[in-house]
C-alpha cells in the first residue's frame, strides 16, 4: 500500500492539491457513479440548508414571540383561513412553519449524529491504538469489553447509557443536557468498529521494520502511533465513519422518536416525527410527512454514500 | 471406421471483455477413440481446462462456445438444451477435478453423494444404489468401504478423497472421463497410484479418458496420444512416443527440453525465452512466433490451419536431425 | 465437545457477572434509592433504618453478592414509579413481547432465507435486482418510520388493521395471556410483526445471498453439476446446506436483536410489552425496571449465543470431529 502511494506523493510537489484530487482514481470513480453523485448532492443540499437555516427562513420556529396560534394547522400551499398566510409545508398545531422546524430539526439531528461519530471515532482510535500497540492485559480488557458490547444491539446500549446519564443529571438540567447526553450515548455505543479496525492496522504495522527501528531509537510511542501507524488505518476509518454517520442519525431519530432523546424544546427530526404521529389520525398528514421524508432522504443518501465509499476506497472491506 | 467417442471440430470459446473478445480456446479439433487415453498438455492458461469445461457444458458465463462442434458418440452435444445436457453430465461424461480437498461437499457423507449421483442417472432403487456405492468404493481401493460409506470427506486423506472423486465420476458408468489435473494437488507418492487406478478402471470398463495435465511425466506414464496446446490452439497432436521423442512443433520441442524427465543427462534445463502471450494481446500469425527460434516471415502473418502433412501446426517443423 | 461447552458456559457466566455489576451500580449510584423511596418528608432515623433494611451500610462486595442472589431468584426490587415488584410487572408484560418476537422472528427467518436463496440463484434477474435494490432502502429506513407507514396505509387509509394494542387476549394458565386465539388478537399482531421483522428479514436475506453466492463458486458445487445432478438438488441440497452454516450464528443473534428492537415497535404500536415498559422506565428514570430489563435481556442474549455455538457443532461434521479430537 505504501509503495503504490509513493509516486503520488512525489508528484504532489509539483501539482496543487486540488489538481491532484481531480486526477485521482477516487475522483474518477466518483464521476462514473450516478448513485454517488446524486447522494452526495442530496447530502450537500441538506447539510448546507441545515447550516444556513437562519438565512433560509426568516423565523426561528422555537422563538415563542414569532408564533401566531391563529396560523395553526395550515395545510401546505393553502392560505390560512384567518391570517391568509401561506406555508410551503404547512404549519403544526402551534402555528409553527413545518419547513422551518425541519431545517432547525435537521441541525440538531446532524449535530448530534456528527458529534457522536466524532466522539466514537476518537475513542475508538485511541483504544484501538493502545490495545494494538501495547498488547497484554490492556488489550485483553479493551477487546473483551468490545466483544461483550457487540453482543448487544447498539441502539439498546445507547438507550441504557442515555437512561443512566439521565439518572445522574439533576432534574432541572435534564432538558438542557439531553443533547449532550444523546451524543455521549450514541458515541459510546459505536466505538467498537473503529477500535477493531485501528487495532488490526496497528498489529500489521507494528510488525514492520520501520516501526521496530523507530522503537529501537527510543521514539515516543505516541509519536510512532500517530505519525506512522494511524495513516494506514485512515481509509477504513473514513468508510466506517460515513456508515456510522447514517446509523447515528437513525439512532438519534429513533431515540428522540421514542421520547428518550432530544426534548420538544430542541426538537430533532425524530422528535418532530414523534409530534407528527399524534396528528396522523386527524388528517394533518403534513406535520408528519415532511419531517419523515427529510429523515429518509438524509439517512438513505448518507448510507448510499458510505456504501459507495467503501467500494471505492477499499474493495477488501466488502 | 468406428465413430470416435469424442470429436471436436473447430471448437472456439470466447469471453467478451472490456478490451474486446478473447479466445481462450481457438479452433480446436481432435478425436478420441474408444478406450483411448488422450493426454492434453500445455501451460496454465493454454486453454486445456477451458476446453474441458466447454465439452461438459459448464463454462462460466460470460465465457461461451462461439463456434465449432462437439460430438459425443455420434451425437452433437454443443447445441443441446440445459436439461438434455444435464442428463449427459455424469451419465455419459464423468469429470474429475484437480483438488480433492474442495471437490467433495463437506457436509454430506460420501455415501450420500454417491447414492444421489447414481439415483439421478440410473433406474435403480435406493438400497441397490447403497450396495453399488459400497462396490464403487471397493473398486477404487477404499479399505473398509462398508464402514466408511457414512464418513464425511474430511475423515479421508487427500489421496483417498481423490479415489472417492473418481468413484463419483465413474459411478454412472460414463463412456468418457475428463480428468482435469487429477494429480496436481496430491503428494508425489500418491500421484502414481491415482494415475494407475484411473488407467486400470478405464481399461476394465473400456472408458475413454481425456487427461488434462501440465505434467509430462503423467502423460508419458498414462496416455496413448497427446495433444499439445499453446495459447488456446492445438500445437501438436500424435502418439505419445512420437511426440515425446521427436517433437515437430518448436513449442513442444522447447517444452520437452525443459522437462526433467525428457532432458535426462543434460546439465541445465532448457528455458523457452519469453512467456505465453496474454489472450487479449495475441500476435498475428502463429501464436508462438515471438518465442520461436526458427520463426520466419510466413509465421508472422499466417496461421497454419490444420495438421496436414504432419502432426504439428507449424510451417517449418523441427526436423528429425535437429532433435538428434 | 464437553470441554468446549464448559468453556463457553464459563465465558457466558463471566459476561453475566459483568452485566450484573453494571445493573447493580445503576441501583447503587444512579439517583439515591433512599430519596426515591422516602420522598421529601423523612427523618434521619427513617433514612438510617431504610439504609440498614436495604443493606446499604454493608461493604460493596457484600451488597453486590446480595443483589445477585436476589436477581437469580427473580427479585429485582420495587418499581419506583408503580410501587409494585418489578418481577410481577415483567411477568405480566412478557407474553406480549415474546409472542410478537416469535411471530416476527418466524417471518424474518423464513422470508429472509427464501428471498436470499432466490436472489442468489437468479442473481442477474430483474426481480432479484429489484429485491436487492429495495433491500438497501429497507436497511436505511428507520424501524419506526416503517411502522408509521404501515399504520397510515392499513389503519388510517384502508382501515383494515388496528393501529395499537394487542386486541383481545385469552388467559392461558396462571399468567400467560395470548393473542393467538382471538381474531382481533391475530389481526393486531400483523402490523407490529412486519414492522419488527422487516429489518431482520432484510439482513438475513442479504447475508444468505452473499453466503450462497460464495458457496456456489466452490469446487464441490461445480463437481456436483459435473455429475449431472438436478439444478434443484445442487441449489437446495448441496448449496443451501453449506450456506446455512455461517448464517445460523447471525440468525441466532438476530433473534436476540428482535427482542431488543421490540422496544421501538412496541412504542409505535403501543404494544403492552416489556419494551414499552423499558422505554417508560427510561423516561421516568425507574432504575429497578431498567436494571431488571438489562439483566433479563443479557441472560437471553448469552443463552442464544450459547445455543448457537452448540448448534454449530451439530450442523458441521468437521467441527464435531475437531472438537471430539480436542480432548
Amino acid at each position: 500500500m505504501a509503495d503504490t502511494n509513493l509516486p503520488l506523493t512525489e508528484r504532489a510537489v509539483e501539482k496543487g492539491r486540488w489538481q491532484r484530487f481531480r486526477e485521482s482514481d477516487f475522483f474518477h470513480a466518483f464521476k462514473r457513479s450516478p448513485v454517488a453523485i446524486v447522494s452526495f448532492a442530496v447530502v450537500s443540499v441538506l447539510v448546507l440548508s441545515a447550516i444556513f437555516a437562519p438565512l433560509i427562513t426568516s423565523t426561528n420556529p422555537f422563538d415563542p414571540s414569532t408564533l401566531n396560534l391563529m396560523n395553526g394547522f395550515t395545510p401546505p400551499m393553502e392560505p390560512n383561513a384567518f391570517t391568509g398566510q401561506q406555508f410551503l409545508m404547512g404549519t403544526d398545531d402551534q402555528g409553527r412553519d413545518v419547513f422551518a422546524t425541519i431545517l432547525y430539526g435537521m441541525r440538531i439531528s446532524l449535530f448530534v449524529g456528527a458529534s457522536a461519530v466524532l466522539f466514537a471515532m476518537i475513542l475508538g482510535i485511541v483504544l484501538g491504538l493502545i490495545s494494538g500497540y501495547f498488547g497484554g492485559w490492556t488489550e485483553t480488557i479493551i477487546m473483551r469489553i468490545a466483544d461483550v458490547q457487540l453482543t448487544f444491539p447498539s441502539i439498546l446500549v445507547a438507550m441504557l447509557i442515555f437512561g443512566i446519564a439521565k439518572g445522574i443529571t439533576p432534574v432541572e438540567y435534564r432538558d438542557q443536557m439531553a443533547i449532550w447526553v444523546l451524543i455521549l450515548a450514541i458515541g459510546l455505543s459505536d466505538w467498537v468498529q473503529f477500535a477493531r479496525v485501528v487495532r488490526g492496522a496497528t498489529l500489521v504495522e507494528k510488525g514492520k521494520d520501520y516501526v521496530a527501528a523507530a522503537r529501537l531509537i527510543g521514539r515516543n510511542p505516541w509519536a510512532i502511533m500517530i505519525k506512522h501507524i494511524l495513516p494506514n488505518a485512515l481509509s477504513p476509518v473514513l468508510v466506517i465513519a460515513t456508515i456510522s454517520l447514517a446509523l447515528a442519525i437513525i439512532a438519534e431519530a429513533t431515540l428522540s422518536f421514542l421520547g428518550v432523546g432530544a426534548p420538544p424544546t430542541q426538537p430533532s427530526l425524530g422528535t418532530l416525527i414523534r409530534i407528527g404521529q399524534g396528528f396522523l389520525f386527524s388528517g394533518e398528514w403534513w406535520i408528519l410527512f415532511f419531517p419523515a421524508c427529510t429523515l429518509l432522504a438524509l439517512a438513505l443518501s448518507v448510507n448510499l454514500l458510505g456504501d459507495w465509499l467503501r467500494d471505492a476506497l477499499n474493495p477488501r472491506l466488502r | 471406421m468406428t465413430v470416435p467417442v469424442l470429436s471436436l471440430r473447430n471448437l472456439t470459446v470466447e469471453i467478451p471483455s472490456r478490451h474486446g473478445v478473447v479466445r481462450p480456446v481457438d479452433s480446436l479439433s481432435y478425436d478420441i477413440g474408444n478406450g483411448e487415453i488422450l493426454g492434453v498438455v500445455g501451460e496454465s492458461g493454454a486453454g486445456k481446462s477451458m476446453a474441458g469445461s466447454a465439452i461438459i457444458g459448464l463454462l462460466n458465463p460470460p465465457a461461451h462456445i462461439a463456434g465449432g462442434e462437439i460430438w459425443l458418440n455420434g451425437t452433437r452435444i454443443d447445441t443441446m438444451g440445459r436439461e438434455q445436457m444435464r442428463r449427459i453430465r455424469g451419465k455419459e461424461i464423468g469429470m474429475v477435478f484437480q483438488d480433492p480437498l474442495t471437490s467433495l461437499n463437506p457436509l454430506l457423507t460420501i455415501g450420500d453423494q454417491l447414492v444421489e449421483t447414481m439415483l439421478t442417472h440410473l433406474p435403480i432403487s435406493r438400497s441397490q444404489a447403497q450396495h453399488r456405492a459400497i462396490d464403487a468404493l471397493k473398486e477404487v481401493g477404499i479399505p473398509g468401504a462398508k464402514e466408511r460409506i457414512d464418513s464425511y470427506p474430511h475423515e479421508f486423506s487427500g489421496g483417498m478423497r481423490q479415489r472417492v472423486v473418481i468413484a463419483l465420476a465413474l459411478c454412472a458408468e460414463p463412456s468418457l472421463v475428463i480428468a482435469d489435473e487429477p494429480t496436481t494437488a496430491l503428494d508425489v507418492s500418491v500421484q502414481a497410484q491415482i494415475i494407475a487406478l484411473l488407467k486400470r478402471l478405464c481399461r476394465e470398463r473400456g472408458t475413454t479418458i481425456m487427461l488434462i495435465t501440465h505434467d509430462m511425466g503423467v502423460i508419458a506414464e498414462a496416455a496413448d496420444r497427446v495433444a499439445v496446446m499453446y495459447a488456446g490452439r492445438l500445437a501438436e497432436l500424435g502418439p505419445v512416443r512420437d511426440v515425446l521423442t521427436q517433437p515437430q512443433h518448436h513449442y513442444t520441442h522447447g517444452l520437452m527440453a525443459s522437462t526433467p524427465l525428457a532432458a535426462q543427462g543434460q546439465k541445465r534445463l532448457h528455458q523457452i525465452p519469453g512467456s505465453m502471450p496474454r489472450l487479449d494481446r495475441m500476435p498475428e500469425g502463429c501464436a508462438f512466433h515471438p518465442r520461436c527460434p526458427n520463426a520466419k516471415e510466413k509465421c508472422r502473418h499466417e496461421t497454419k490451419p490444420s495438421m496436414e502433412g504432419g502432426r504439428a501446426a507449424c510451417w517449418y517443423p523441427v526436423s528429425a536431425e535437429a532433435v538428434a | 465437545m464437553l470441554a468446549f461447552i464448559i468453556r463457553r458456559l464459563g465465558q457466558s457466566i463471566l459476561v453475566l457477572l459483568v452485566v450484573g455489576l453494571i445493573a447493580f451500580s445503576m441501583f447503587r449510584f444512579v439517583g439515591d434509592p433512599i430519596d426515591n423511596m422516602l420522598g421529601q418528608e423523612r427523618t434521619i432515623e427513617d433514612v438510617e433504618r431504610l439504609k440498614r433494611q436495604l443493606g446499604l451500610d454493608q461493604p460493596f462486595p457484600v451488597q453486590y453478592f446480595k443483589f445477585l442472589q436476589g436477581a437469580v431468584q427473580g427479585n429485582f426490587g420495587v418499581s419506583y414509579r408503580q410501587g409494585r415488584p418489578v418481577s410481577e410487572i415483567i411477568r405480566e408484560r412478557a407474553p406480549a413481547t415474546l409472542e410478537l418476537a416469535f411471530v416476527s422472528g418466524i417471518f424474518a427467518i423464513l422470508l429472509g432465507i427464501a428471498l436470499g436463496v432466490f436472489t442468489a440463484i437468479r442473481r442477474n434477474g430483474i426481480a432479484a435486482n429489484f429485491i436487492m435494490a429495495s433491500s438497501l432502502i429497507g436497511v436505511s429506513l428507520p424501524t419506526f418510520l416503517i411502522g408509521i407507514l404501515l399504520i397510515y396505509l392499513f389503519s388510517v387509509e384502508l382501515g383494515w388493521l388496528p393501529s395499537f394494542g394487542r386486541g383481545q387476549t385469552v388467559k392461558l394458565g396462571d399468567w400467560w395471556s395470548t393473542g393467538f386465539l382471538t381474531e382481533s388478537g391475530l389481526k393486531a399482531l400483523i402490523l407490529p410483526s412486519i414492522t419488527l421483522g422487516l429489518y431482520q428479514m432484510t439482513l438475513i436475506m442479504r447475508l444468505v445471498r452473499s453466503e450462497m453466492l460464495e458457496v456456489l463458486r466452490q469446487d464441490y458445487i461445480r463437481f456436483a453439476m459435473a455429475r449431472g445432478l438436478k439444478e434443484r438438488a445442487v441449489n437446495f441440497h448441496h448449496a443451501l446446506k453449506n450456506t446455512m452454516v455461517p448464517v445460523v450464528t447471525v440468525i441466532g443473534l438476530q433473534l436476540g436483536a428482535i427482542i431488543a428492537f421490540a422496544i421501538i415497535t412496541e412504542t409505535v404500536f403501543q404494544w403492552p410489552g416489556v419494551g414499552l415498559l423499558f422505554i417508560n422506565a427510561i423516561q421516568f428514570v425507574d432504575i429497578p425496571v431498567m436494571a431488571a430489563y438489562l439483566m433479563l435481556i443479557s441472560v437471553m442474549f448469552v443463552a442464544i449465543n450459547l445455543i448457537v455455538d452448540i448448534l454449530y457443532v451439530f450442523i458441521d461434521p468437521r467441527l464435531r470431529a475437531d472438537r471430539a479430537g480436542a480432548h
